[in-house]
This record gives structure tokens, C-alpha cells and sequence, in this order.
């Protein structure tokens, strides 16, 4: 039953991915893009996954998806149409699709027990995140305790990535101001 | 959109819950699914919501564009901090077990809820500030 639901969400995520390449009005993209998350995000939920199902949800599917309409409203809502040929770029991607899914032979079986991930780290977070933090939720005890350092890290990242935003579009905008204001007086 | 009667009636029955189950999100992230940064993004959800359906203008001024550019620093600032006052207190950065010395496991709950706080106020702060950076031009 697993692997049916498994099977239709990768199938739908495929149907999605082949759209997005297809269609040439950005909207449908971007729209495409926010169901794509959302397929996503039941995928991960379906992998047991919360706490990523959820981010996936709010991030990808709601906030970027807004994010994204709004810059489209900046911009044209059709793709220009392609200038160059096609074939070296598809080449590139089938081949670097391919070494992909060659590098994924060599990966673990997905939930088997006796990897590196399931027996070393993750056993140690299991077994002693509830005693030394009396936290439930071990996601959140190795995200904000043991992990802490790194949540930090990220914070710093998205600190960085409003300030970034800010200071290319809002001192622009400051400047054609003064020149409208210029252009009036 | 003046003339959306309807959206403008479900969107302000909506934004209550949202904001509350934000709060859910973010106070339920020690037992459930959740913590700062999705209850920081829902938060931003709900105002990009208002500002979709009542404007730019009305929601910036409810939350003023100059304070988010305060909320941003200070979030990173609230987690930086406890890492800084655990150091003050004779531990490792980010020790929450030196923030109570009688109990360790309360001083990790604490450390916790506060650095979660401070995830909350940057990311929704910076969704909402690049929103409004966006929003703002082109017009």
C-alpha cells in the first residue's frame, strides 16, 4: 500500500517536473512549482518525515510561491523563446541525470537498519535526547540542542539573505524616486 | 481588491487562525512537528495574506517596514545571546543546562523557547520584509 502511494506521488512529481519544462507562461510555472512542493512535502510526510513535510509546506509551497508571483509581477509573464539550440544543454542534463541515478546504486536501501545513518548518530540522539533534555521531540532536541550551533548557522543564513534583498531592490527604488521627483520639479 | 466582497470576509476570518496556529507551531516544537522557522513562515503567510487582499499600504501600517528591519537583527541577536549568557555562565556556547543551575532539564526547555523565539522573529520578519521589497517596486 506504501509503495502504491509511493509510486502515484513520484509519478504526479514527474507529470509536475515535465510541465514546468514544457509550459512557457511563467505563471503556470510558478503555480506548477507551489504543487510541486506540495507533492513534495507528502512525500516526505509519507516517509515519516514531519517536521521537513511541514517546512517543505510553508517554505516552498506558500511563502516562495507568493515571493515568486510577486517578482513576477516585475517581469514578463512569457519565457522568451530560446535563442540557442537545445541539444547540448539536454545532453548535459540526461548525462548529469544519469551519473545521479548511477551514484544512487551505491546508496543504502531506503529505512534499512544496519546503515551508518540508522546505527551510529542516530542511535546516540535516540537514546539519549530524552534523558539529558527531557524534550519529546527528538527533532527538535537535535535541531536546537545538539545541533545548535547549526540552527544558529541558519538563522545567520536568512538574516543575510533579507539584508541581501534589501540592499539591491530598496536602494534602487530610493533612487528612481528622486529621479521621478526630479523629472516633476 | 476593493470590489472581493468574499475574499475579504474569508481572508479576515482566516487570519485569526492562522496567527493562532502559528503560536501552536511554534510553542508545540519541543512535543510535535514544528518550531521556529515554520511558525515564522506561517506568521509571514498570514500578513502577506492581509497585504494581498487589503494592500501594501494597510499592512505596512499595522507593521512598519523600519521595525522589520529591527525584528531581523534581533532575532539573530536573542539566539546569539543565549549562547553568549550560557558562556557568561561558565558553560559551552549554546549550554542550555547552565541557564538553570538548580535544574538542567528546565534550563534546556527554556534555552529552547528562547532560541526558537529568536528563529521566529528573523525568518518571519525577513519573509515579510522581502515581500514587501517586492511588492513595493512597480508600482
Amino acid at each position: 500500500m506504501e509503495f502504491l502511494i509511493n509510486l502515484i506521488l513520484l509519478l504526479f512529481l514527474a507529470a509536475v517536473t515535465i510541465g514546468i519544462i514544457g509550459v512557457r507562461n511563467l505563471f503556470a510555472v510558478v503555480v506548477l512549482g507551489g504543487a510541486y512542493s506540495f507533492l513534495m512535502a507528502t512525500l516526505l510526510i509519507a516517509m515519516d518525515a514531519v517536521d521537513v513535510g511541514m517546512t517543505e509546506a510553508a517554505v516552498g509551497a506558500g511563502v516562495s510561491t507568493v515571493l515568486l508571483l510577486s517578482a513576477l509581477h516585475l517581469t514578463n509573464t512569457e519565457e522568451a523563446p530560446a535563442k540557442h539550440s537545445n541539444v547540448l544543454p539536454i545532453a548535459l542534463s540526461l548525462l548529469t541525470g544519469a551519473v545521479l541515478v548511477y551514484g544512487t546504486w551505491d546508496l543504502p536501501r531506503y529505512g534499512e537498519a544496519d546503515t551508518a545513518v540508522n546505527s551510529y548518530v542516530g542511535d546516540e540522539y535516540l537514546a539519549r535526547s530524552i534523558p539529558e533534555t527531557t524534550i519529546p521531540n527528538v527533532v527538535t532536541s537535535v535541531l536546537a540542542t545538539y545541533r545548535g550551533y547549526d540552527t544558529l548557522g541558519e538563522t545567520a543564513v536568512i538574516f543575510t539573505a533579507g539584508i541581501g534583498v534589501l540592499m539591491l531592490l530598496k536602494g534602487r527604488r530610493r533612487k528612481e524616486d528622486e529621479d521621478e521627483e526630479e523629472e516633476r520639479s | 481588491m476593493r470590489g472581493h466582497l468574499i475574499l475579504r470576509v474569508v481572508s479576515k476570518i482566516l487570519i485569526p487562525f492562522l496567527l493562532l496556529f502559528a503560536l501552536y507551531v511554534q510553542f508545540h516544537g519541543d512535543f510535535g512537528p514544528g518550531g521556529g522557522f515554520q511558525a515564522g513562515v506561517i506568521v509571514a503567510a498570514a500578513f502577506v495574506l492581509y497585504a494581498l487582499i487589503f494592500g501594501l499600504r494597510a499592512t505596512q501600517k499595522i507593521i512598519s517596514p523600519a521595525l522589520l528591519e529591527v525584528a531581523v537583527p534581533l532575532g539573530v541577536l536573542i539566539y546569539a545571546g543565549v549562547g553568549v549568557y550560557t558562556w557568561l555562565m561558565g558553560g559551552n556556547f549554546l549550554d542550555y543546562n547552565m541557564i538553570d543551575s538548580h535544574d538542567p532539564s528546565h534550563g534546556q526547555h527554556l534555552g529552547v523557547l528562547l532560541v526558537e523565539a529568536g528563529v521566529l522573529l528573523t525568518v518571519s520578519s525577513t519573509m515579510l520584509l522581502i515581500f514587501y521589497t517586492f511588492a513595493g517596486r512597480g508600482r
